[in-house]
This record gives structure tokens, sequence and C-alpha cells, in this order.
């Protein structure tokens, strides 16, 4: 590129102000997440009137042996269960522009409920899971970085590498047996103990394990990024210049060498908010969490299409925020990148 | 002067356009560097093939696989059965072996169509451009977005019980990053000479794609196929562990550590040890095949990266 539109280029950019092209990146892709929503919930439609299960089954149940004919058309219309799938699918869509989230057969109650109990346990297990990853693993990956080749970096890349191979619900399982089991420190599952009420000490002594095991599975990917990206840094000319102006090593690391490296760290927290949604479903079964992430697994057995839609759609719409958080957090951090795209 | 395409291709010295910095960093490994991935690779080669040997003779071999045994139910682990037995008195030796064996059978077709797929849409969309283009990268950005479990539940869900069901659920929720990295392989590839004198020597645009791109982009679409591996194990696992995946009577590695739920609270810890540690090193020796494949054919992108 000739000087003059390079000259021309830094001016457009800086006459931006950050603040505006951080509004403008969120218009765009908040314009963007509309058509892909509608996808994804238009295909769970789709897929669910193209499979060969009658969920008619699933109310009735063994009943509907004995159930009349009759009988079974007036609860297929009741369930709204006899009219085409576009039609059901332009009905539910419209129901939930008004604000109207339809019933969940499995749960026997209106979907909204269902989310309204079950969507703050699931926040407040991903969040604590998810802040315990990163802090976790930004202590790990700076301390195997530093240590590059010392038998501690050896190790946290050796179980770093093992932990990327193991489901989250083997961990799960392994905590259980050894924690609560074993050790009898922590409860097996559940949200508190049976018969007490539900109180902040219960919770968090119900937390404890599942978002550990939810922060662990989530690090390993995380300790090996961190560690990286600082070995990247530390080969960088600001460090090895800031090494030899005599500045301390804990400075040179936690000042020089860490702010560079934590960029395309905060990228990676964004894209990996598919496989934190993986992770809480998984880990929910296993500790009976009554988070919304195992209502998915219930409502997947009884084929409850109201509750899955919502439930799908949430994920994604999770996943969607999450990258967007993550860019907007990128733009806000450094000045280099730009905000197009 | 147009240069061969085959020379230009293969590994040679670390690429110019490598930063000054990733240069250094890549230059600590070296030599020593060099022996170790190569004694990397070999232990992986070797731990798959016993795995993929026993898991294939084992269950065939042994005299009745699958025995329920009422009297030897949660058993530890002894000389007469290596891994324990499970809640219903099976030897969970042969039973985990048979369970690979299933588990890789199934993650490989969905690996197969996945693939297949990917590697469709990704050349359609790469060789056509347009609003041909346009459409299908949004359906993929679409199917990214949606967590791969829970499209894969909810597939699942909906053609339950059958093997066939998990097979489609994994095949259909994966082949969104083969089909991007075709696409951008064929990007790459459209504008090389050689495809510009086929097309100006009157080629039509299937023949092209036939001919020039496919071959080409073969390597890639077989790397990314590797590397799908152990992540379709892993949702066949999850899926089954859900008791939404293969049917219960089916061994599988799903199926084994779902049983070794209540196992594991009543102590018989085995149950889910072992069978885990089966499936973790079958995982970690095909991505370490797969890393260093990647490695060796793509020099820029060091193994140690996440995909």
């Amino acid at each position: 590129m000739d000087p003059e539109r390079v000259n021309s280029r830094v001016w457009t950019v800086r006459r931006r102000s950050r603040a505006g092209a951080v509004a403008g990146l969120v218009v765009r892709r908040v314009v963007l997440a509309v058509p892909v929503l509608l996808l994804v919930s238009l295909a769970v439609f789709l897929l669910a009137a193209a499979s060969p299960f009658d969920p008619i089954h699933q109310y009735y149940g063994v009943r509907i042996f004995d159930a009349s004919a009759a009988d079974v058309a007036s609860v297929r219309e009741q369930l709204d269960l006899d009219r085409p799938v576009l039609a059901r699918f332009w009905d539910w869509l419209s129901g939930i522009l008004s604000g109207d989230l339809g019933m969940s057969r499995s749960m026997r109650a209106p979907v909204a409920d269902v989310l309204a109990r079950r969507l703050p346990w699931t926040l407040l297990l991903a969040c604590c899971g998810l802040a315990l990853a990163v802090v976790f693993s930004l202590v790990i990956g700076t301390v195997a970085a530093w240590r590059q080749g010392g038998w501690t970096d050896r190790l946290i890349t050796a179980v770093g590498h093992a932990l990327e191979g193991i489901p989250p619900f083997v961990v799960a399982l392994l905590a259980i047996a050894l924690f609560s089991l074993g050790l009898g420190w922590l409860p097996v599952a559940g949200l508190t103990d049976a018969g007490s009420s539900l109180g902040p000490a219960q919770v968090i002594e119900h937390l404890v394990l599942p978002a550990a095991v939810l922060g662990i599975s989530q690090s390993p990917w995380l300790v090996l990024h961190v560690r990286q990206s600082l070995l990247t840094a530390f080969t960088e000319d600001h460090v090895t210049g800031a090494r030899a102006r005599g500045v301390r090593e804990r400075v040179v690391v936690a000042r020089h060498a860490l702010p560079t490296a934590l960029l395309p760290f905060v990228t990676l927290i964004g894209a990996r908010i598919p496989e934190l949604v993986t992770g809480a479903v998984l880990v929910e079964e296993v500790f009976s969490w009554p988070g919304v992430a195992s209502a998915v697994v219930t409502a997947a057995r009884a084929a409850d299409y109201p509750l899955l839609a919502i439930l799908t759609l949430l994920a994604t719409a999770a996943v969607l925020l999450g990258s967007l958080l993550a860019d907007v957090a990128a733009v806000l951090l450094d000045p280099r990148v730009s905000a197009d795209g | 002067m147009v240069e061969l395409e085959s020379d230009s291709a293969t590994a040679g010295p670390p690429r110019p356009w490598r930063s000054a910095a990733r240069a250094r960093a890549g230059a600590v490994r070296g030599a020593a560097g060099a022996v170790r991935a190569r004694l990397r690779l070999v232990t992986a080669v070797t731990a798959l093939g016993a795995l993929v040997l026993a898991a294939l003779s084992v269950p065939a071999l042994s005299a009745a696989p699958g025995t329920v045994d009422y009297q030897a139910i949660r058993l530890p682990p002894s000389p007469a059965h290596p891994f324990g037995t499970d809640t219903s008195g099976r030897d969970l030796f042969v039973r985990s072996l048979a369970g690979l064996r299933v588990s890789l059978l199934v993650a490989a077709v969905s690996t197969v169509v996945s693939t297949v797929l990917g590697t469709a849409v990704g050349a359609l969309s790469g060789a056509s451009g347009g609003w041909v283009d346009r459409l299908l990268m949004r359906v993929v950005d679409a199917v990214n977005a949606v967590p791969h479990l829970l499209l894969g539940i909810v597939i699942v869900a909906l053609y339950r019980g059958t093997v066939l069901a998990v097979v489609l659920s994994i095949g259909l929720t994966h082949w969104a990053t083969v089909a991007r990295v075709v696409r951008s392989e064929v990007l790459g590839l459209r504008d090389r000479p050689y495809v510009d004198a086929a097309v100006s020597a009157g080629a039509g645009r299937w023949w092209v794609l036939r001919n020039h791109l496919l071959p080409a982009i073969v390597p890639q679409a077989a790397l990314s196929a590797v590397l799908l591996v152990p992540h379709a194990v892993f949702h066949e696992t999850a899926l089954s562990f859900l008791g939404l995946g293969l049917p219960p009577h089916l061994a599988s590695i799903g199926n084994i550590l779902s049983d070794g739920r209540e196992g594991v609270l009543l102590g018989a810890w085995w149950i889910v040890a072992f069978p885990a540690g089966l499936l973790v090193a079958t995982t970690l020796s095909v991505s370490g095949i797969a890393a260093a494949w990647r490695d060796r054919t793509i020099p820029t992108r060091r193994s140690e990266l996440t995909l």
C-alpha cells in the first residue's frame, strides 16, 4: 500500500471514537444474530416435524393403549399437535415476540416459569465455573511459562493435555468418588441436603464441587493457551528490553509480558462458550443441579419441543453474546484492534 | 513462469511469513524437539495400534463376553478380572474393550459422514462464490453457534434409540468446521494459474471442481477428519452417558460409564476409572497422531494451540 493511503486510513481510524466503533460492532452483531437465531429455531421445528416419534405417546405413556381415538384426537388438538409445522412455528414465534413462551409438556408448567425457576441456578454455576477456570488458568499458565522446560512446566503441560481428553462427566464422577464418598468433605449432589431449607450456606456447600469440576474441565485449553502466548511474549523485543533494563522478573512477567498475552486469551474465552454450555449440561446432570442445562436432557427424553426450542435458542444466544463480549473487550483493551467486521 | 505445485506444497524450512518472534519461539525446540516429537508420534501410533487390536481381538476371543453373574457383582480389580466387574457382574476388561470397539466404530462412521458433508458444502461454497457462498456460510455460522452437544441432543431425542440417530447427531453437527477449512482452501486454490489455465481452455465449473480442486483439498479434509475422531468419541460417550445415545444393552464406553454412575455412589470407582482410562488413552493417541501430522503438513501452526 502506498504511504498516502496508509496515512488516510490511520486518520479515519483515529477520527472515529472507540465508543462509536464499539457501538457499531454491537449493532452489526445483533443484526446478524437475528437470522441465525431464526434459522436455528426453524431447524429445531423442522427436525421435530420430521421425527418418527409422536409426542402424544410421551404425554399418555402406557395409557395410550386404553385411550379412545376421539380422546387422543382431542388431546392432540389441545396440545396443538395437529397442525402443519410451519403454522406451529409461526404461532410459536409470534408467541415469543408477545412474551408467551408456551407450555412445557415434560415439566407440566409454562416454559417461562421453568426458565425463571432454573435459569438463575445455571447462571450461578456457569459464572462460578468460568471465573474459576479463568483465574486458575491464568495462574497455572503463567507458572508453567515462567518455568518453561522445568518439571513444573512438564507436569502442567502433561496434565493439561490429558485433561483435554477426559470428558467432564468422568471428572465429575471421579470427584464425587474422591471428595464426597472417599473423604466425605462435600455433598454428592443436589442443591440442599434432604430436608434442609434453601440458604446461602447450603447452596455454597453444594456449589463447590460442581463449579470446581466445570472450571477444571474447561481450563486445560485456557492453561495451554496462556502458557503458549506467554512463551511467545517472552521472546518479544519489549520484554527483552525490560529485562535488559534490569526490571524485576515479577514485574516483567506481570506488567510487560502478560498484557500482550492476554488479548488472544479474551477472544479464546469468548470462543469457548459452546464448550461451557456442553460442560454445564453434563455437570448439572451428574450433580442433579436444578438448572436449565439438565432440563435440556429431561426435555429431550420427552420430546418436549417448546422447552427444547427455547433452551436451544438460549444457548445459541449465549454463544453469540459470548463472542460479541469477547470482541468488544478486545477492541476496548487493545487500541490496535479495529472494530470492523 | 509457473512453478510446479507439488514443489511449493511440500514442507521445507520454516516459512518466511512466520513472524520473527514466532520463529524464535519455535527455534527453542530445535533438534531435541524434533526427536521428542518423533518419539511422541511413535508412542501415539503404538498405543492406538495396541488399543484397536485389543478392542478387536479380546471380546472376540474371550469365552463368554458380557455374561451376567450376580455372584460376582462389583468385584474390585484382581488377576481374574483385571478391571474388576460391574454392577451386573460382567467382566469390565472385556466389556470395556467391546465398548471401545463400538465407540470407535460409531465415531469413525460419524466422522466420515461429517467430513463428506463438510467437504461437499465447503467445496461448493468456495467454488461458486456469490450468493450461494454467502447463504452456505450463514448456515455454517448458525450450526457453529449452537453448542454441538445440545444440537446433538435435539437430533437424538427426535430419532431416539438407534445407532443411526447417534451417527446422524454427531455427523450433522460437526461438518461446519470441515466446511470452513475446505472453503478457505478452495478459495486459495481458485486463483492458481493451473485453474486459470483450465478455465481458459474451456473447462466447466464442475470439471474444474472435480479434477483440480477436490484432489488438492483431500489432505486438508483428511486431517480435519482425524482431528474430529476424538471429538466424535466424546460426543458418543456423552450422549450415551445422558441416556440418550446408543441402546443400553449395547456395550459402549458411554453406556458403561452411565452404568458406572450408580457404581461410584456405592464405592466402586473402578467401573468409571478403567473404561474412562481406555477412552482417554484412545483420544490422546488419536490427537497425538493428528497433531504430528498437522505439524508436518502445515508447519506454521503449532500443535499446542487449539483447533
